[in-house]
C-alpha cells in the first residue's frame, strides 16, 4: 500500500531543470530515506511533494488522489506534514504558540491532546513551554520543529536534513525519536546528508544524484554497497 | 587614533557650519520690490562659531565621555528592577486601564473646546494607527499607502451625504466596509510581493486614490472637496441651534439645557473614544485568536507558515482587510469632524505620520501606539512657537529613538516565563 508516490516528476526553476524524471515510492509506515550530495535536488524534490514549485510534469500520487497541481495550502493539509530544512520554527512565539501554530487547523480538544503527546515525545520542550522558541538551543528547536510537525496528526511526516547543525549526541536522540514515530505508525520521508545514519534507520532508500534517482534498494543494502559508501560515506 | 579622531572632528564641525549658516546666519530682506540676501548679525555668527567648536570639542573626546557615560550608576531607576510577576502585573494593568477609560470619559467635562477638538483628533490617528499597527506591526506587510483607506472612508461618508443624505451612523459601517473592500482590492496585486516592492505599489496605491479624488471633479469636486457633512446625530437628536433635518430633535432642548458649541465637540470626541476603544479591543481579540497568530507566523517565517498549509493569500488578505476597515472608521469620524474635506487632506505624509507612530509605538504593541499616537499629535501643538522647527524636531525624536529604543516607546510583549537564574 504507498503513501506516496512521484511518477517521473520534473521541475524547473525558470529555464533550468532541477528534477529529471524521479521516480519515487513510499509505503505506508516504512521510513524511507533519500540521500544525495549538494545540490542534487533533495530539497527540490520535497518541495515539488508540497506544490511549491509545482512538478512541470509526471504526477504526484498521496494515498491514491493525484495532489500534483493542488495549492501548497491543500496539500500540507491532508495528512502530511514537512519539518522544513534550517527548522524555521516561529522565533519570537512561545514553543506553546509554535505547537498550536502546527494545530492551526484542529480543535483546541484536539491540540491540548497532540500537545500532551508532543510533550511526552520530547520531555525537554515541557521545561521549555512558555519560553520563546528562538532562544533554545538547536537541538531543541529542531525537537519543536518535529513536534510541530506532528501536531496537525499527518499520516506521513517528510523530514529535511534534521540532523544539519546539530551535536552527535542530539543527532542520536533525534533519530531515535524518527524510529519512534514509525512505530506509532507514521510514515517517515527522511531526506540527509548524514547516509549513514538515515541508511541504517531506513527500511529503503534512494540515491539522487544530478536530479536522477542513481539507486535504489533496501537501507541495509545501500549502507553496503560500495559505490554508496565511496561517495557518501567516505570508504 | 587621535589623529583619526581629530580628523572626524573637524569634519563634523565643518558640517556644523555649513549647515547651520545659511540656515540661521543668511536672511532674505524685502528692499522695495528687490529681494535681498543679508548675512547674519555678530550674535548670530558667535553662536554659531560656538556650537561648531562645542560639536569639534565633543567628537573630539567622544571615545572618553561616552566611556565614562557607560560607567556611570544606570540613570534609570527601573533598570535594574526585577521583573513584577505575571498576576500582579494583569491586576494592574487592568486597573490603570480602567482608571485611563473613566479620565477620559469625564476628562473632556473640565477642559477647553480646543483641548477637545484636539484629543478627538488623537482618537482618531489612535484608530488609525491601530489599523495600520495589524498591517505593519503584525503581518509584517509596509504599507506606505494606508491613507487611502482613510480617504476612502472619509469620502464614502461625504458623497453618501451628498447625494443620499445618509446620516454618520449608517455611513460609519458602509464607510468602514468600503474601506475594507478597497483593501481587499489592494492586497490581490501585491500578494507576491515583498518588502520594498510591497511598500513601493502601496505608495502608488495612496496617491491613485488621492490623485482620482482631485480628478474625478463631477463626482467628488475635486480639489474643492466636499463640504457641510453633518455632525453626528445621538438618537435622533442634533446639536446644532436650529434642526436641520425634518423629524430630529434638538440636544440641549430635550434635555432642557441652555444651547452651547460645546456639546457637539464633546459627543464627537465621545463617540470617536468609544470607536477607538471598540478598535482596540476587537484587534487585541483578534491577535488572540488564530488568525492574529497566523499573521505573525507569515510574518516570522513565510515558508514555515505555509508548511503548516496556511495560505499565504488569505493570511495577506485578512490583514490588509481588517486594517482598512479600521481606517474607514477614522475617515468617518475624520468627515464629520471635520464638516470639510478635499484631497489635501490625505497626502503621503499623512500615511507616514500614521507609519511613524506605529514604528514610534514599537510594531504590534498596542499601548505603546496609543502613547505614540498621544505623542505625535499632541507634541507639535505644544511646540507651536517652534513652528519653523517642527518637523526638524520631529526628525531628531525619530532619530534618537531609532538609537536608542530601536525596538518602540513599549515593544510588544508576549506572554512568557523567564527562568530564575540559579542562586
Amino acid at each position: 500500500m504507498s503513501m506516496l508516490v512521484l511518477e517521473d516528476v520534473h521541475t524547473h526553476y525558470g529555464k533550468i531543470e532541477a528534477l529529471h524524471g524521479v521516480s519515487v515510492e513510499v509505503n505506508k509506515g516504512e521510513i524511507v530515506s533519500l540521500i544525495g550530495a549538494n545540490g542534487a535536488g533533495k530539497t527540490t524534490l520535497l518541495m515539488t511533494v508540497c506544490g511549491s514549485p509545482q512538478a512541470s510534469s509526471g504526477r504526484i500520487i498521496l494515498e491514491g488522489r493525484d495532489i500534483t497541481r493542488d495549492p501548497t495550502a491543500n496539500i500540507m493539509r491532508s495528512g502530511i506534514a514537512i519539518v522544513p530544512e534550517g527548522r524555521r520554527i516561529f522565533s519570537s512565539l512561545t514553543v506553546e504558540e509554535n505547537l498550536q501554530m502546527g494545530g492551526f487547523f484542529k480543535s483546541n480538544a484536539e491540540n491540548r491532546k497532540s500537545q500532551d503527546h508532543v510533550y511526552s515525545l520530547f520531555p525537554r520542550l515541557k521545561e521549555r513551554e512558555f519560553q520563546r522558541a528562538g532562544t533554545m538551543s538547536g537541538g531543541e528547536q529542531q525537537m519543536l520543529a518535529i513536534g510541530r510537525a506532528l501536531m496537525s496528526k499527518p499520516k506521513m511526516i517528510i523530514l529535511d536534513e534534521p540532523s544539519l547543525g546539530l551535536a552527535p549526541l542530539v543527532i542520536k536522540q533525534i533519530f531515535e525519536i524518527i524510529g519512534h514515530l514509525r512505530d506509532e505508525g507514521i510514515t517517515v520521508f527522511l531526506v540527509e546528508q548524514n547516509a549513514n545514519q538515515a541508511l541504517s534507520l531506513a527500511d529503503r532508500g534512494y540515491v539522487l544524484e544530478t536530479g536522477r534517482i542513481r539507486l535504489h534498494d533496501t537501507g541495509a543494502n545501500l549502507l553496503a554497497n560500495p559505490d554508496v559508501r565511496a561517495a557518501y560515506l567516505g570508504g | 587614533m587621535a589623529a583619526q579622531n581629530l580628523k572626524h572632528a573637524l569634519f563634523c564641525a565643518i558640517v556644523t557650519l555649513v549647515i547651520s549658516y545659511p540656515i540661521l546666519g543668511l536672511n532674505l530682506v524685502a528692499e522695495g520690490t528687490k529681494v535681498v540676501l543679508e548675512g547674519a548679525d555678530t550674535a548670530t555668527v558667535i553662536s554659531i562659531l560656538l556650537a561648531a567648536v562645542a560639536v569639534f570639542l565633543f567628537q573630539l573626546f567622544r571615545d572618553n565621555i561616552m566611556g565614562s557615560m557607560g560607567k556611570m550608576p544606570n540613570l534609570n531607576p527601573f533598570a535594574n528592577r526585577e521583573p513584577m510577576e505575571q498576576s500582579k502585573r494583569q491586576r494592574l494593568d487592568t486597573i490603570v486601564l480602567v482608571l485611563l477609560v473613566v479620565g477620559a470619559l469625564i476628562w473632556p467635562f473640565f477642559v477647553s473646546r480646543g483641548s477637545v477638538d484636539l484629543a478627538t483628533l488623537v482618537l482618531i490617528y489612535i484608530m488609525l494607527a491601530l489599523g495600520l499597527n495589524v498591517v505593519v506591526g503584525l503581518a509584517g506587510l509596509l504599507d506606505l499607502g494606508y491613507v487611502a483607506f482613510y480617504a476612502v472612508g472619509a469620502y464614502t461618508f461625504a458623497l453618501l451625504y451628498q447625494y443620499f443624505n445618509i446620516s454618520f451612523w449608517v455611513a460609519l459601517p458602509l464607510g468602514a466596509c468600503l474601506a475594507a473592500l478597497f483593501g481587499l482590492m489592494l492586497g490581490f496585486p501585491v500578494l507576491r510581493l515583498r518588502g520594498d516592492y510591497l511598500a513601493i505599489v502601496t505608495l502608488g496605491f495612496g496617491e491613485i486614490i488621492r490623485i482620482l479624488l482631485n480628478n474625478m471633479t463631477w463626482l467628488t469636486g475635486g480639489p474643492n472637496g466636499i463640504g457641510g457633512i453633518p455632525d453626528p446625530t445621538l438618537f435622533g437628536m442634533e446639536f446644532g441651534r436650529r434642526v436641520k433635518e425634518e423629524g430630529n430633535t434638538l440636544f440641549h432642548e430635550v434635555f432642557n439645557i441652555s444651547y452651547s458649541g460645546n456639546h457637539k465637540i464633546i459627543v464627537l470626541y465621545l463617540i470617536a473614544l468609544v470607536l477607538a476603544l471598540f478598535t482596540a479591543v476587537v484587534i487585541r481579540r483578534f491577535t488572540k485568536m488564530p488568525v492574529g497568530r497566523s499573521w505573525e507566523a507569515l510574518r516570522e517565517d513565510e515558508i514555515a507558515a505555509r508548511s503548516l498549509g496556511l495560505s499565504r493569500t488569505s493570511v495577506k488578505l485578512s490583514a490588509f482587510t481588517i486594517g482598512a476597515f479600521f481606517a474607514g472608521f477614522a475617515g468617518t469620524v475624520f468627515a464629520s469632524k471635520q464638516g470639510f474635506i478635499s484631497p489635501e487632506s490625505f497626502v503621503f505624509l499623512e500615511s507616514a505620520i500614521i507609519l511613524a507612530i506605529v514604528v514610534l509605538g514599537g510594531m504590534g504593541s498596542q499601548i505603546g501606539v496609543i502613547l505614540a499616537a498621544v505623542a505625535v499629535i499632541i507634541l507639535p501643538e505644544l511646540a507651536r512657537e517652534f513652528s519653523e522647527y517642527r518637523m526638524l524636531l520631529f526628525g531628531l525624536a525619530m532619530v534618537l529613538m531609532m538609537i536608542w529604543r530601536p525596538q518602540g516607546l513599549m515593544p510588544m510583549r508576549r506572554m512568557h516565563i523567564e527562568l530564575k537564574k540559579q542562586e
